[in-house]
């Protein structure tokens, strides 16, 4: 049996974990902190097709959902707390309406379902009077990151997996060379002083991503992009879907460094609100910023008038794996042949989790299978998996 | 406006400091949850607050309205029979009022400070006027953190039940609304701070049926040094002891509450001897009539702001601290903490190491000492002699080490969210949580309103013990040896603030830039 390290123990990790224990790799899993302690559990779990136009990550994503509701039925809808509540993005102007309808249309050819909404209260009872329109998508979805990376971490472990939780892979000794996705086994070298060899090694660092990479000599450009969450007081179901402004967006395709701020608002099975999200590039810095606080609520009491009155209970903010062109780093290195990476998912990495496990799988799998063929798969089920390649970063440098 | 010394939290510290520094010229702005100054320490009724408010849960047989003879103007109890060294405080009230009048104080209170961040060199904390229902900012050019602690509570069967109290609970419902919480009163848990709630309810007509004390009084022995050289605190012991002895109220050492019962209130108690190891000793259990139950396992300093800004922290006794140098200086430059935010151990303590804190900021902001180095030794020494004896308290009054051994599968951990002891349980030996965090994120234990506050203590200690044992019992299982462990958990928001309020101070930025 081949062995695979799978290389950071949130959501992507798991489901890397979870369908390379299917396809009956000998799976390790090596956490330097805790299962879901990083990216995975500050946000808010969300599975959007309505913030993506038509691309390769919107049909990533759609394979995403479809795995999604596959694992739903395996492991247990309430075990995942799999929610298809819906998303309502809504333009409070005219112009921003026009722009909505198009991109919506788009989309639509795209074979996402994104149905118009000239009655907001209708689905939104509490939204503010006076919005110009909107467009509903019933295909976005939420689960609980944890509970998701539990989830897929236990199956993984009941086909008979390995999870080591306080370690960190520090780089590797020896093994690698050679001109093929999967070379001689690498030698890693853990925190604890010990080593361990793998066929295949996955990077699901999330955003300490690049530190793996440097650590591998393989470099990838994935940047923390900080955002905050605010949570309410519970108030019971007064919010249906996730509903957010179309300005939304712009703010996740912009490649600006400063804050952005456009707020997504959502209840929560145990009745609070969640409130995102802020956008800013400013390294692991963590300090609190009220003003982005205070911005996030004023846009949420803009939405929803009735959130005015309703206490802030607390606010978390976690630090997206950000790639220059917003798309994940999924694929063989060629550099270091072994080393695949699974990174770079900024916001969507919830949603694109188990996509990215699946192709991370066939993509091992496929090479290990035919040590001749040094391409990875390009195209499967539906995604071309060439616009994740890492290359695709080297290129731009050298052209 | 740009105060020198911006103050959080006006307790026995937080007053300390501002009077000192008010004395050597500097100005203050003051800011504090409650009407108005004391704390928890000094807690008095609001003034025009209706008299006799029935607290949650004080439904019949109810609160014990208090005689007529006892109230004080408006109906409330006078209460200054209540507090101890009153002289203190109206010493160091006067001073802050000084302060205000020539225009070099401003206090704040009924604001409840959310957050505490940087400001150029100096800091702004961002509060909740309750009564104006706004957002208001402070500066300073240093800040001074001295917010207290909370009561620590742990849970047993029952302890949800309407008329089951923290022990802090019913000396502030007592104090600070002149309610008597029940007529037949049991009071557990361990400390000494049990005895002026016991007393404090006798003298006002509650019948205390019991003081059961999990800990030994006699282990003080082992800690003569410290004991000794606090003759106030032995003093202070030795009155609640004949207010106790006068009331007729018996001590019950070495003894706890393993289960409350009752129809939608509590009538009854199961109480039980401690074994030397802690756990309660089977086939010792009685049952005691009662209306009101209040336990008390110390008290646990509320740190959220120092952990957001970065103060390094360590882990003490009684919960994670943050850690002060000599002049009561945080790890983070122009930050001071006092009082039980640096480690729980009483007014008298805090008293010092505000006014310690104090001397530090004048000399930094360039003011000429107003005390003489005799004093300031004299604060010295007194802080180590008060930190000495609460140590050794938290020594001779331990958490029985079994106290978790009372919880069934439904007892409810976290009562915001509900979340019973078997997912609890749960999480950390089948799912490998290896700290708080972990718990709550896999069973939203400390998710709720109260933020953990509550059920914090029960969640480490059970993460510690069942963690412990899941390693034994269920090797290979999804299992971390990670986790943050004692790290203290972070709290962005310190306080509660209504979302419009801070949107109306978004538009105050964004015009004032």
């Amino acid at each position: 049996m081949s062995r695979v390290v799978v290389v950071g123990a949130g959501i992507v990790g798991a489901a890397c974990a979870y369908y390379a224990a299917r396809a009956e790799w000998d799976v390790v899993v090596i956490e330097r902190d805790q299962v879901a302690s990083g990216t995975t559990s500050r946000g808010e779990g969300n599975l959007l097709v309505s913030d993506k136009g038509a691309g390769p990550e919107l049909d990533l994503m759609r394979l995403s959902r479809r795995l999604w509701l596959e694992l739903a039925d395996e492991l247990g809808r309430d075990e995942l707390e799999l929610d298809e509540k819906g998303g309502l993005v809504v333009a409070s102007m005219p112009d921003s309406l026009a722009a909505l309808t198009e991109f919506a249309e788009g989309q639509r050819s795209a074979g996402v379902v994104a149905q118009p909404v000239e009655d907001l209260r209708s689905l939104e009872p509490q939204l503010a009077p006076g919005l110009a329109g909107g467009v509903f998508y019933p295909e976005d979805l939420q689960v609980q990151p944890v509970l998701a990376t539990q989830a897929l971490l236990a199956a993984a472990i009941a086909r008979g997996a390995e999870l080591r939780c306080g370690t960190e892979v520090l780089g590797f000794t020896s093994g690698g060379g050679g001109d093929r996705p999967i070379g001689r086994p690498l030698r890693l070298r853990l925190g604890d002083g010990s080593t361990i060899d793998a066929d295949a090694v996955v990077n699901a660092a999330g955003p300490w991503g690049s530190l793996l990479g440097d650590a591998f000599a393989a470099p990838v450009p994935v940047l923390p992009r900080r955002g905050f969450v605010l949570v309410t007081a519970p108030v019971g179901p007064r919010v249906r879907h996730k509903v957010y402004a179309a300005d939304y967006v712009a703010n996740v395709s912009s490649g600006d460094a400063g804050l952005q701020t456009s707020c997504v608002v959502e209840g929560t099975r145990g009745g609070t609100i969640l409130i995102g999200a802020s956008r800013e590039r400013v390294g692991f810095d963590d300090t609190l910023d009220p003003l982005v606080v205070r911005r996030l609520a004023a846009q949420a009491c803009a939405l929803f008038p009735f959130l005015r009155e309703v206490p802030l209970m607390r606010t978390y903010r976690g630090f997206r794996p950000y790639c220059p062109d917003h798309l994940p780093v999924i694929g063989p290195d060629r550099r270091v042949p072994g080393l695949v990476h699974a990174v770079g998912h900024e916001g969507a990495g919830i949603g694109l989790a188990p996509a990215t496990g699946h192709l991370v799988t066939a993509m091992i799998s496929g090479a290990l299978r035919s040590r001749r063929d040094p391409r990875s798969p390009d195209v499967l089920d539906g995604v071309d998996a060439r616009a994740f390649a890492p290359e695709r970063f080297a290129s731009a440098v050298t052209s | 406006m740009t105060a020198d010394v911006l103050i959080i939290g006006a307790g026995p510290a937080g007053l300390a400091c501002a009077a000192t520094v008010l004395a050597g010229g500097l100005a203050v702005e003051l800011v504090d949850a409650g009407h108005g100054p004391g704390g928890q320490y000094w807690r008095h009724p609001a003034p025009g607050s209706p008299p006799d408010s029935a607290p949650g849960g004080g439904t019949p047989p109810g609160p014990l309205r208090l005689p007529r003879g006892l109230r004080g103007r408006g109906g409330h109890p006078a209460s200054d029979d209540l507090h101890h060294d009153l002289g203190t405080y109206r010493a160091l009230v006067a001073r802050l009022e000084e302060g205000v009048a020539v225009g070099r104080a401003v206090t704040r209170f009924g604001h409840d400070v959310w957050s505490l961040t940087r400001d150029g060199d100096g800091w702004v904390a961002a509060s909740h006027d309750r009564g104006a229902g706004t957002e208001r900012r402070s500066r300073g050019r240093v800040a001074v953190i001295a917010t207290g602690a909370h009561d620590v509570a742990l849970p047993f069967p029952g302890w949800d039940l309407p008329g089951v109290f923290t022990a802090g609970a019913l000396q502030a419902l007592l104090k600070g609304n002149g309610v008597v919480a029940g007529r037949r009163v049991l009071i557990a848990g361990t400390g000494p701070f049990l005895l002026p709630v016991a007393t404090g309810l006798a003298r006002y007509g509650a019948q205390v049926v019991g003081i059961h004390e999990a800990g030994d009084p006699r282990d003080w022995a082992a800690h003569a040094p410290a004991v000794a050289q606090n003759a106030g605190k032995v003093w202070e012991g030795l009155t609640y002891a004949a207010g106790l002895a006068r009331h007729r109220v018996p001590v019950h050492p070495r003894s706890m509450v393993v289960a409350a019962r009752g129809a939608g209130r509590v009538q009854s108690v199961t109480v039980a001897g401690v074994s030397e190891t802690g756990e309660p000793v089977a086939g010792s259990e009685r049952d005691i009539e009662v209306d009101a139950l209040g336990v008390g396992w110390g008290f646990s300093p509320v740190i959220d702001l120092a952990v957001t800004v970065g103060c390094r922290t360590s882990m003490s006794w009684s919960g994670p601290v943050v850690e002060v140098d000599d002049d009561q200086r945080a790890s983070v430059p122009r930050l001071f903490v006092a009082g039980e935010t640096t480690g729980v151990g009483g007014a008298t303590l805090a008293l010092r190491e505000g006014e310690l804190a104090a001397h530090r900021i004048l000399a930094d902001l360039g003011r000429p000492p107003v005390s003489t180095e005799a004093r300031l030794l004299r604060l010295r020494v007194d802080r180590s002699r008060h930190k000495a004896f609460a140590a050794a308290m938290a020594d001779a009054h331990p958490i029985p080490a079994g106290w978790a051994s009372t919880l069934v599968s439904e007892t409810v951990v976290c009562r915001c969210e509900e979340v019973p002891y078997a997912a609890v349980r749960r999480a950390v030996v089948e799912e490998g949580a290896g700290d708080v965090r972990q718990v709550k994120q896999l069973t939203r234990a400390g998710m709720g309103w109260c933020q953990g506050r509550v059920c914090e203590p029960a969640c480490r200690g059970l993460v510690r013990s069942l963690g412990a044992r899941s390693v034994a019992e269920q090797p290979g299982q999804v299992r971390s040896k990670g986790g943050r462990g004692d790290a203290p958990t972070e709290r962005l928001v310190a306080l509660p603030i209504p979302l419009g309020a801070l949107a109306d101070g978004e538009v105050v930025e964004r015009s004032a830039m």
